[in-house]
């Protein structure tokens, strides 16, 4: 296992050519530490690794570091989540350091939504470093074991690296473009944004594999079962990057009363047996908002378990 | 140019609540040609802040004055004789103005009228857009003109990020992505290549970043 490059259980779930299944935890907006540990307890032998948002949306929550580590004590594989908003590369670098210190081995990077969209939205954003900047810097302390400015580190961070890719951006022919460019920073995994528009993410797909980026990175699909009419709405026109086509919207309200979140998991299992033939899919990264308790089910019938053990 | 707002009359008068007289100082610089600080405008503060005062049953008295430039040590010299007959002094230049006058004037109080917003220019009548970010180093030569650092929301190097949509940004509709007008006159012009290399990480020492910047011009300099 030495040629790992972090030796994560997400990385030996991809290296060893199962079909990856991610999830995802926010941590909470204060201190409640148990509610964390019961969220995620849901997500415990389900998930091969769970995300831990970094003030997503630009609202403040618990640090999404602090939160991994209590993931780790409850033997949980967490995957650290960091953006170019909050922290110069200073602040980022020695994070870095810190999550690695602390049993860190995977790590997400990303740009973060502009502040406007959040909490305190009179905050002055930081933006030293880009996330494709993001990527480099952390490939560069594993592998060559130095910092940005090229000195030498005391012991390097072996981290898993992941960036995020949104197809459904514009504009849309650049994206993969994007993507290769993410690739080529250091990307050894991807996540997707949150697929709903399954014709555009085909496109996508198919213009990746003719690149061959699929040989290069492995590419989880982003899928997040609609619980409601309301946040199908709300995706649709609140959240930045989001392509939650009409007939979705139409499905689920088809489905009546009390039936639409059983029509929102149904499409999305239907999503996960269509991944799991698509080319250039390498496994699932499932962002079950605040329905961490629901991931179990959906994982059984998406039939995922158990998950595999590689040692 | 600079571009500025003017400020709210009702924290103007705020400002200039125990003065009986003042001076209004005009600046026929940027300020003028954005509509916000020049003589026309120097006389309608006057009259609305007389006005209100009146209103109040505390009138004012007003001196409207415009110089050059306030951003200039010899012609904030040019009011030396009068400056000090008002209890405090209005500069509606942008936010140099207002200091270049408190430094060569240590006893007199200087207010600011207008609220500095960016360096840019007029889009339309009416309409004026940021441009710079007087980094302290350009590199708009590798954006086709464009740049990122002033013109994206999150000053990105290498965008446009998973929240440009249809050519506008995720903070608003009413904001352009400039990241997706870069990537398609690249795509256009066959010339995609220059933006899919990483651009490196960018040095912002020259920027407001590397503390209050000075520029010398030895061959100026007396």
């Amino acid at each position: 296992m030495n040629d790992l490059k972090s030796g994560s259980n997400l990385e030996k779930v991809l290296e060893a050519g199962h079909f990856a299944f991610t999830g995802e935890c926010g941590p909470p907006k204060g201190a409640n530490v148990e509610h964390l540990r019961e969220k995620a307890a849901h997500l415990k032998g389900v998930v091969d690794a769970v995300n831990l948002t970094d003030n997503q949306t630009a609202v403040v929550r618990m640090s999404s570091w602090a939160a991994a580590t209590i993931l780790i004590q409850d033997g949980i594989e967490p995957n650290f989540q960091l953006v170019c908003r909050d922290r110069n590369r200073l602040a980022i670098q020695s994070d870095i350091l810190g999550v690695y210190a602390m049993g860190v081995r995977n790590m997400l990077c990303l740009s973060g939504d502009h502040q406007s969209f959040g909490n305190h939205p009179e905050a002055k954003n930081v933006y030293d470093i880009d996330s494709m900047q993001l990527i480099a810097l952390v490939k560069k302390m594993r592998d060559e074991g130095k910092f940005i400015n090229d000195e030498e580190i005391d012991v390097p961070p072996r981290l898993f690296v992941g960036a995020a890719s949104n197809p459904f951006a514009d504009p849309f022919e650049f994206r993969v473009h994007r993507l290769a460019m993410k690739i080529e920073a250091g990307a050894d995994f991807i996540q997707t944004q949150c697929i709903y528009n399954m014709d555009k993410f085909r496109d996508f797909m198919k213009r990746a594999v003719d690149m061959g980026l699929h040989e290069k990175c492995y590419i989880l699909a982003g899928v997040t079962p609609m619980k409601s009419i309301g946040m199908a709405q709300y995706m649709a026109k609140s959240v930045p990057g989001m392509d939650v086509p009409e007939s979705l919207i139409k499905r689920l309200r088809g489905a009546g009363k009390g039936k639409v979140a059983e029509e929102g998991i149904k499409f999305a299992l239907e999503q996960i047996e269509e991944f799991k033939k698509m080319e250039g899919v390498a496994g699932i990264h499932l962002m079950a908002i605040e329905w961490e308790h629901r991931v179990p089910e959906i994982a059984e019938r998406a039939g995922v378990l158990p998950r595999p053990k590689v040692d | 140019m600079i571009v500025a707002d003017r400020k709210p009359i009702k924290e103007i008068l705020e400002m200039i609540k125990d003065c009986n007289k003042i001076l209004i100082l005009g600046c026929k610089g940027c300020v003028t040609v954005c509509n916000v600080g020049g003589t026309k405008e120097v006389g309608i503060l006057a009259s609305t802040l007389k006005i209100a005062r009146n209103k109040e049953g505390k009138p004012l008295e007003v001196v409207e004055e415009t110089l050059e430039r306030q951003c200039d040590p010899e012609y904030i010299q040019q009011v030396k004789d009068m400056v000090h007959d008002y209890d405090g002094v209005i500069s509606m230049a942008c936010g140099v103005g207002p200091q270049f006058l408190s430094e060569a004037y240590p006893n007199q109080r200087f207010f600011p009228a207008v609220n500095t917003t960016f360096f840019g220019g007029a889009v339309a009548h009416g309409i004026w857009a940021e441009r710079c970010a007087g980094c302290g180093t350009c590199i708009i030569h590798k954006f086709d003109g464009m740049c990122p650092i002033a013109r994206c929301s999150k000053s990105l190097l290498n965008g446009p990020c998973g929240g440009s949509a249809n050519g506008k940004c995720e903070i608003s509709k009413e904001v352009d992505c400039i990241w997706d007008i870069i990537v398609r006159k690249k795509m256009d012009e066959g010339r995609l290549e220059d933006i899919t290399s990483r651009k490196p990480v960018k040095d912002w020492r020259t920027a407001r970043d590397g503390g209050p910047r000075k520029s010398v011009r030895e061959e100026l300099v007396e």
